[in-house]
């Protein structure tokens, strides 16, 4: 699963860890975090989120 | 300096750094600057923010014209940096306060600064409210403004906005109000402030600028921890943030450039005199007589961005690669660029500038040009066509 990066402050979002203090279990695919999730870092939306590369 | 009363039972007690060039190590603080901190004389005496540790005296003497420090109930606690927090840990000794208020992020910050796991720290969430008698305090997070930890305190009886970092400029003066300077003064600090400190969170300056409006908060007053407090013109320092996160462009070219003969540099100035043939506004600026971010201070609202430097070692010169990294992290969106240089054998400066600019999103109109050893006047020209058509371009971009 691949991983995603904030492009706001950085934080990247890995599908194996989640984000399990806001409510995203481990094993969680970005395309299946629900769209009101924000990052946990900047609280940037979803929408500010680029594939990791 | 004595406390300034800035709202009734409301003071600055803040500290001034008059002397101030090195802004945490990697701007140019050009005219000082100063922590502000702010004093509520309530029923719970409210202490927000504190000062650079160099300076915890000066805040300590302020604070003690008008309490003795044991007499302060609250700390707020609004950004973790080490300018505003440095002397919170002074500050606590003396005050033993029963309550050190700060966001979710802010709790993490402090300890992670101070270690201090017995100090009475208590998180507000976003919107929550805590009383102080007369008054109440409502927290709205802003993270990335420019911290993770960062957050704005609001008092809605006095229409007040503690604002942290935002809306700050460095400048040291006693005057301590907008209306004591020059308005287009103070925004143009402003801009620079916002262009080296908070550009690359732009998006969510637009997205709190908005929440703001949302919310309805009236506010007759912004007291930001950096220079003057916004009293007469909060409107214009608002108006002003929208069009710093917009970046909004004007038709202006900044040439930024290092040279070691002066060839690149008579490159530079055949590029200028083609944009100004053309109308473009320009400012050339050499990185040895420039720190990076004067630089960025002036790209703030120019539409294109002309990198020079000769090929030395196979590579640029490392003034233009302190400046392309610093710049690239400032996430500048929606402009030009152009890169241009001499070289006496290999020529890889330019190219490589090119891949920079294109990693950072410029668009480049022109391919990256070099000239061997010195320009005779036939590389000028290319140097003036290059211009010509980046003119070309800028106006495109600016005019639609």
């Amino acid at each position: 699963m691949q991983k995603w990066v904030c492009t706001i402050c950085g934080y990247v979002y890995d599908p194996a860890e989640g984000d399990p203090g806001n409510g995203v279990a481990a094993g969680t695919k970005f395309e299946d975090v629900p769209e009101s999730w924000v990052c946990p870092v900047c609280g940037a939306g979803k929408e500010d989120f680029a594939l990791e590369g | 300096m004595p406390a300034i009363e800035i709202k009734k039972n409301i003071y600055w007690v803040g500290a001034i750094d008059w002397n101030l060039k090195d802004f945490h190590g990697y701007a140019v603080a050009r005219r000082g600057t100063s922590y502000n901190a702010y004093l509520v004389l309530d029923d719970k005496i409210t202490l927000f923010d504190t000062v650079n540790e160099k300076f915890k005296w000066d805040l300590y003497h302020q604070v003690r014209s008008l309490v003795r420090l044991e007499d302060i109930d609250y700390i707020v606690v609004n950004h973790v940096e080490l300018d505003h927090s440095g002397a919170l840990p002074f500050m606590v000794d003396k005050i033993k306060p029963e309550k050190i208020f700060c966001s979710p992020m802010g709790e993490k910050s402090i300890h992670g600064h101070f270690h201090n796991k017995d100090w009475p720290l208590q998180v507000v969430k976003d919107g929550e409210s805590i009383s102080l008698g007369k008054r109440n305090v409502a927290f709205m997070e802003t993270r990335m403004l420019h911290c993770p930890d960062s957050m704005f305190s609001y008092i809605p009886e006095d229409k007040l906005l503690i604002s942290s970092d935002a809306f700050g400029q460095n400048i040291a003066s006693q005057k301590i109000f907008d209306d004591q300077h020059d308005l287009n003064l103070l925004l143009s600090e402003a801009r620079h402030y916002y262009t080296n400190i908070i550009l690359p969170f732009s998006p969510l300056v637009q997205k709190l600028l908005n929440k703001v409006q949302e919310a309805g908060l009236e506010i007759d007053m912004i007291a930001p921890d950096h220079g003057v407090i916004w009293r007469t013109h909060p409107e214009k320092i608002l108006e002003g943030y929208a069009e710093f996160a917009a970046q909004t462009l004007k038709p202006k070219a900044v040439l930024v450039y290092d040279t070691m003969w002066g060839s690149t540099q008579k490159m530079v100035k055949a590029v200028a005199d083609a944009l100004t043939e053309e109308g473009i506004d320009i400012r050339v600026m050499s990185l040895k007589s420039f720190h990076h971010s004067d630089v960025m201070g002036e790209f703030s609202d120019a539409a294109a961005l002309v990198c020079a430097s000769p090929t030395h070692n196979n590579s640029m010169l490392p003034l233009m690669s302190d400046f392309l990294t610093y710049m690239k992290g400032l996430k500048p969106k929606n402009r030009l660029g152009a890169a241009l240089g001499s070289y006496g054998w290999s020529g890889e400066a330019p190219g490589a500038m090119a891949k920079v600019l294109e990693e950072a999103g410029f668009e480049l109109p022109e391919k990256p040009l070099r000239s061997q050893f010195v320009p005779a006047h036939e590389q000028l020209t290319q140097c003036k066509e290059m211009g010509r058509n980046l003119a070309s371009a800028i106006k495109a971009k600016t005019q639609a």
